[in-house]
């Protein structure tokens, strides 16, 4: 029972790697969403470039990613300046911890979603728009649906990489329990701390649990959506 | 409806120039892969924005590029069947249905759901999915979702390419009874004659983008000149005539028109009931002298009207019988040893086996 038996401040940040995952993850979908698709069905000027920037923060060391937050969403860069005079701050906040997850689970969020997209016969749609359907209704009733299993995996790939996620986070907002400390960093603390190590094993097994358990939820979901549409 | 017709188009090597006008009926749009076709309906339904066009259903423009009008596709309301019925997968049957009927303001309504699912058999299938249909299943299914929608045309792009020969028996009547019951006009793409001759009232005939001949299926269906090789052997006369008697001893119905009766296998239906043959050109015989004692027993009288080479070997004769045509596919040395010239009286000999008629109820 020992496993189980956790500090509060370790259920704190078991409850806050959660809150922010889960709010990395909605917050990215409909930009996600909209992203996907106009690098699936729409050319225009700039697109490769718009591509490399969706992608970037899969290649770039998650600490620079977190150091240009920094720069532009901390109180003193452009956009922190900004928003802080509507009140939303970032820096050193859980928002910050979210929004830094939400950046770097974008790119595999918007790549999962774009190939499903891809996969959506257009002859089909072409169908639904002799129907009647105008081209938001296309969207809605026909592309979105068959693109059903490719939105919930992104969104789990997404999720995942929020509950993991680390240079970005820690460079963005630091490691403040309560705020801004999330699983992976609180097993970085207790790594660093004599005696640390039980809590870490605990910490690393909820880890696991909720890796998996995401990821069994989605091969379910996904399954169930695919074999809906399946031709 | 009338439906009007003008395009220009240049799509890669192809360049498109067609016109036509239709009073309604089956307009079919024929001729070999790659001539086309499928382009033309696509410009048609507002899929493919066309060089040059206007197009106007029952007095309504859908497309004028001269004033720059071209509705967008989904407002056009011409039902369209493709030739992979293109059923939405994640929808059931009923979902498909709906899905066109829904998008239809209500005001513009007229398709009957009860009728159009008996029209076409398909009330059985409502709860099943597109992926338990078999391929016959689907294109009905097709059908009736393009039908629901209540379009002012139905374009029908080689609704029973993808289909063998059991299940386009199957739907053919179907069309037929489309045809005869539905009011819109219907523009149907084709490359095979059998279906373009037994369904068409009016053909237009497309050869490397351009329009060969434009006219009513009986004229279109003399000129074995317009037939693509591959379906060389297909080309032959077509008559429109109706049943006169029904011979229940030997199951052979009698047909009559200007041209003389004929007989053909099976029961067609009641007397006066409209039906539709086609006598292939290499199925018919000449005489000079009207044969006796011979087992075809569709001998028709008429007098040589044209003749015209047809290969090497080979003439194509057109009888005139009463007002009627009759092609005959004859060889040359035939038409040398009987001396066969325009206006010499002569007997076109048809075995009633080889006479292609409505599908009969019982053959």
């Amino acid at each position: 029972m020992t496993l189980l038996s956790l500090t509060p401040e370790e259920w704190q940040a078991v409850r806050l790697s959660l809150k922010v995952a889960s709010v990395a993850m909605i917050a990215s979908l409909p930009v996600a969403l909209a992203v996907a698709w106009l690098l699936a069905r729409r050319d225009f000027w700039g697109k490769s470039l718009v591509n490399g920037i969706v992608h970037l923060p899969l290649v770039m060391p998650p600490v620079v990613t977190g150091y240009l937050l920094l720069l532009s969403f901390g109180t003193k860069g452009p956009v922190g300046a900004f928003l802080a005079q509507f009140g939303i701050v970032f820096a050193f906040r859980w928002t910050g911890a979210a929004l830094a997850c939400a950046v770097m689970g974008f790119p595999l969020m918007v790549r999962a979603i774009r190939l499903s997209i891809e996969a959506v016969d257009m002859r089909l749609e072409a169908a639904s728009a002799t129907l009647g359907a105008s081209a938001v209704w296309v969207f809605l009733t026909i592309t979105l649906p068959l693109t059903l299993p490719g939105i919930i995996a992104g969104m789990i790939l997404c999720f995942a990489k929020a509950m993991g996620e680390f240079g970005a986070t820690i460079t963005f907002v630091s490691n403040i329990p309560g705020e801004t400390q999330t699983l992976p960093t609180a097993i970085y603390t207790l790594t660093q701390v004599p005696g640390g190590d039980a809590g870490a094993l605990k910490l690393t097994a909820i880890s696991i649990a909720i890796s998996l358990g995401a990821l069994m939820v989605s091969e379910f979901l996904a399954r169930r959506a695919g074999a809906r549409i399946a031709a | 409806m009338s439906l009007t017709v003008d395009v220009r188009h240049r799509l890669g090597s192809l360049d498109l120039a067609a016109a036509f006008d239709s009073e309604g009926g089956i307009t079919a749009v024929f001729g070999a892969s790659g001539c086309g076709k499928t382009t033309l309906v696509n410009v048609i339904a507002g899929l493919i924005r066309p060089d040059h066009a206007r197009i106007t259903v029952g007095g309504t423009v859908l497309t004028d590029t001269t004033q720059g009008i071209e509705l967008a596709p989904h407002r056009r309301r011409i039902g369209y069947v493709f030739q992979e019925a293109r059923l939405f997968p994640h929808l059931t049957v009923e979902g498909n249905l709906a899905y066109g009927e829904w998008f239809t303001p209500r005001a513009e309504r007229y398709a009957a759901k009860p009728q159009i699912l008996d029209l076409l058999g398909i009330a059985p299938l409502l709860k099943r999915r597109p992926r338990d249909l078999s391929g016959g299943e689907k294109q009905r299914v097709a059908i009736g979702r393009a039908l629901l929608a209540s379009p002012r045309l139905l374009l029908m792009d080689e609704p029973l390419a993808s289909l063998d020969q059991a299940r386009k028996a199957e739907i053919l009547p179907y069309i037929e009874r489309l045809r005869d019951e539905v009011r819109i006009p219907i523009v149907y793409v084709s490359h095979s004659v059998a279906e373009v001759m037994r369904l068409a009232s009016d053909v237009a005939v497309l050869a490397a983008g351009r329009l060969a001949a434009f006219g009513p299926a009986a004229e279109i269906a003399q000129r074995l000149d317009l037939i693509p090789d591959e379906e060389r052997d297909e080309g032959g006369a077509i008559i429109d005539m109706a049943v006169a008697a029904h011979d229940e001893a030997f199951g052979l119905t009698r047909l009559s028109s200007s041209a003389g009766d004929i007989f053909v296998p099976g029961r067609i239906g009641p007397a006066g009931t409209p039906a539709r043959v086609r006598i292939r050109a290499r199925d018919v015989m000449l005489a000079l002298e009207e044969p006796v004692k011979i087992s075809a027993l569709n001998i028709l009288r008429g007098t040589v009207a044209e003749m015209s080479p047809a290969g090497p070997s080979s003439v194509n004769v057109r009888l005139d019988c009463g007002g009627a045509a009759v092609v005959a596919r004859i060889t040359r040395h035939s038409a040398t040893a009987l001396c066969l010239a325009p206006g010499t009286p002569a007997y076109a000999v048809v075995k009633a086996v080889s006479v292609s008629g409505p599908d009969a109820e019982a053959r």
